[in-house]
């Protein structure tokens, strides 16, 4: 049969210039026979941190895709939770994020809390506070050392190690143990502050708003970092929060959400008075700007809660074999490096039917494939530092 | 000059090249070995807030360099499978002849001097540059990408910045009417700033924009943070010497300090005055030169060394836009300037 009538025109396709841009570069690229290079980054490679690996497709030192390859570091936390019973879980999800252990085990006991509806007394949550805002210190202040580190000053570096270690050394006096201190029980803590705890806190605190200031000059003011650091690896907003990122990478890109303020009430943060920093450019300067205000911003919170600490019980009444209740909860905090929560089942066993745990790094670094594309070497090592994501709270 | 040379010991000149190649030979790894010993060890800890290594040899930790020395020298040689294996061992050597070279034409007095070439200025700077090639070979016969990478980053760089090097020596050739460096010794120890003769003419003080362009661009000779782009331990893991280990990795240690030392010397004899004091001369300038000499080296070198400390790095784009925008532009200003006013006063 053949046609009579006119011809139906062809549909009107939208053309991305930018996509065709890259297809004529593609074309030139065949045509010329530069091919690319793939370049292994990791899993052994200092600026990743661990054991995140990377597969870079470079054509000369621009980056053309690179994919994540995750789970060099997976240990199975959250099948190994079924296992344990709910004292015992602590001890396991302090290591997801190691350099803020402390603030992993907040919102795990803040579950099983909630399911056997029971509350640590306010001297309890005043303290769990206290080391939670302590390990976002020392969680930052590396962090404000180490970025300047992977952009090639390796002085910060040593300083940020010096600074943590006042920390560590306070949570050490605290807790008995400087990276996994385990010092969460169900109803409340396992000892009160030690004598004298409070007046170091307080020098220690001053001695981290100092260095912040020292920070500020010698890293952020630096103009070869800002170079290195501004407008490389913009994270727009949308797009950021499309990929889940949370936490401070996502209050850099301008989104001013802070599960501290916004989300359901823990802790004792309702009571505090505090200001939540956000940036509008999303590139890597902003988010090293973002938690620099964030670290002084603890150390403030920190001695506003000094100054509050209420007197009393650290442990409430707990039955001494514990069992929870059967239900399901979830639970989100604002740790360091971002949202993190544990959705938590119990069939009124010993210990966790199920537990899901959502760490932050793991959705930050989903961006990565994205905002790595078409990027440097050199940046890929800037944009890797400022997302500032822990191996073991991507793998778990 | 109605001195006795020092060195004009009658043995034969194949003896005195011997005897001369021998206090070379000496003097430039005892000198990295102080140097790396004073600035990596001491200086960057005390920077970095730390101690540093404290215990080998009883004070300060001062065995603690030979002891790595002598730690890389029982290490195991290993070389990459797929290493173009002639090449991937000749490359330190070639590095550390580049550095050995320079030396030869730095004087250390009125008569301590190697070689005194009449284009010693020249000589010193050509065969600085000749490390390249021992770097591109390391990162070419390394087969591994990451020293590929590092290697053409030295490559581009040092193309960027042996022009202001030149350049910002040539305001000292002009000053001085000669490329002989003992020629430029002489020049500063005698000259005048506009008439008053007090204490000579150290073209750091004339030549100020000069040194301050040298300074820069050896920086970037020297793969010196801010401009260690092919180093990057932070991305690249030394560049062209991540597969590089035990002896071979300690050519390229040697060769990294002893550049250093020889930036250092080339600038404080350039700029400085090199062995001269003022109104020291003949026998005295031989036996108080070489300290003068030195003491003016760690002066420079420590400025370098705290620049590597403080600063992070430029990306590579950014580097040779400022090597091409800013520096030489720059330094070609100040060639005029100098000119001008030399034919002017």
């Amino acid at each position: 049969m053949s046609t009579t009538g006119p011809r139906a025109p062809l549909p009107e396709v939208e053309v991305d210039p930018a996509a065709m841009r890259h297809l004529a570069e593609a074309q030139m690229n065949l045509e010329l026979d530069t091919g690319d290079m793939i370049l292994n980054i990791g899993p052994q490679h200092p600026a990743t941190h661990g054991t995140l690996r990377l597969v870079a497709r470079l054509d000369g030192e621009r980056v053309i895709s690179a994919d994540p390859v995750i789970g060099y570091m997976h240990r199975g936390y959250e099948k190994l939770t079924e296992f344990r019973s709910y004292p015992q879980v602590t001890t396991l999800i302090n290591r997801i994020d190691w350099l803020s252990s402390f603030a992993n085990e907040v919102p795990f006991v803040s579950a099983a809390e909630q399911l056997m509806d029971i509350e640590a007394p306010p001297r309890a949550q005043y303290i769990r506070t206290i080391l939670t805002e302590l390990s976002r210190i020392a969680t930052f202040i590396l962090f404000l050392g180490e970025m300047g580190l992977q952009v090639g000053a390796l002085t910060p570096a040593f300083y940020g190690f010096r600074d943590r270690e006042y920390v560590l050394n306070l949570i050490e006096g605290a807790t008995g143990g400087r990276f996994h201190p385990n010092f969460n029980r169900i109803g409340g803590l396992k000892d009160d502050l030690p004598w004298g705890w409070v007046a170091e806190t307080r020098t220690v605190m001053a001695k981290i708003l100092e260095s912040c200031d020292d920070f500020e000059d010698l890293v952020a003011g630096n103009e070869i970092f800002q170079t290195r650091a501004k407008g490389i690896g913009i994270i727009p907003p949308d797009v950021g929060s499309a990929y889940g990122v949370s936490g401070s990478n996502l209050r850099a890109s301008g989104v001013d959400w802070d599960l501290r303020r916004d989300g359901p009430p823990y802790l004792v943060y309702p009571e505090l008075d505090f200001k939540v920093w956000t940036h509008g450019d999303g590139d890597s300067f902003a988010r090293y700007w973002v938690r620099l205000q964030e670290t002084r911003e603890s150390a403030l919170m920190v001695l506003q809660m000094l100054d509050r600490i209420p007197e009393g019980p650290v442990m409430t009444k707990v039955p001494r074999i514990i069992k929870v209740p059967e239900g399901e909860i979830w639970v989100e905090t604002e740790n360091p490096l971002g949202q993190m929560g544990y959705y938590v089942v119990s069939k009124g066993a010993l210990g966790p039917f199920r537990t899901k745990i959502r760490s932050a790094s793991f959705s930050n670094v989903s961006i990565l494939p994205w905002l790595l594309r078409g990027t440097y070497v050199p940046d890929l090592v800037t944009i890797l530092a400022s997302l500032y994501f822990i191996l073991g709270d991507i793998d778990r | 000059m109605s001195h006795v040379p020092l060195l004009a010991l009658d043995i034969g000149w194949g003896w005195t090249l011997l005897v001369k190649v021998g206090v070379v030979a000496a003097i430039i790894p005892l000198g990295a070995l102080i140097l790396g010993y004073v600035f990596l060890l001491k200086m960057m800890s005390h920077m970095q807030s730390r101690l540093g290594p404290m215990d080998p040899g009883g004070y300060h930790g001062w065995f603690q360099l030979i002891g790595d020395g002598l730690k890389f020298i029982q290490k195991e040689d290993v070389m990459p499978t797929m290493a173009d294996r002639r090449v991937f061992a000749l490359a330190p050597a070639v590095v550390l002849v580049s550095t050995f070279l320079i030396f030869v034409v730095i004087p250390a007095g009125p008569d301590l001097v190697v070689r005194d070439l009449d284009v010693g200025v020249f000589f010193a700077l050509a065969v600085s540059s000749l490390s390249v090639v021992g770097v591109l070979m390391a990162g070419w016969s390394s087969a591994n990408k990451y020293a590929l990478l590092g290697a053409l980053r030295s490559a581009g760089q040092l193309i960027a910045y042996e022009l202001p090097l030149l350049l910002a020596v040539v305001g000292v050739v002009v000053m001085a009417g000669t490329l002989n460096l003992q020629g430029i010794v002489t020049a500063q120890q005698d000259g005048e700033i506009f008439g008053f003769g007090g204490f000579g003419n150290p073209f750091v003080l004339t030549q100020i924009v000069g040194f301050l362009l040298f300074l820069v661009a050896a920086q970037a000779e020297l793969n010196q943070t801010p401009f260690d782009m092919p180093v990057a331990e932070s991305e690249l893991l030394g560049g062209f010497m991540v597969e590089y280990t035990g002896f071979r990795f300690l050519f390229f240690f040697l060769g990294e300090f002893g550049t250093a030392f020889a930036f250092a010397a080339l600038a404080a004899t350039l700029f400085l005055g090199g062995w001269a004091v003022p109104w020291v001369h003949g026998d005295a300038a031989n036996v108080l030169g070489p300290l003068v000499l030195f003491a003016k080296t760690m002066a420079v070198a420590f400025l370098m060394f705290w620049v590597r400390f403080t600063y992070p790095r430029l990306r590579e784009d950014q580097l040779q836009a400022l090597a091409w925008k800013y520096l030489i532009p720059l330094a070609l200003a100040n060639i005029a300037v100098t000119g001008v006013i030399k034919v002017a006063v």
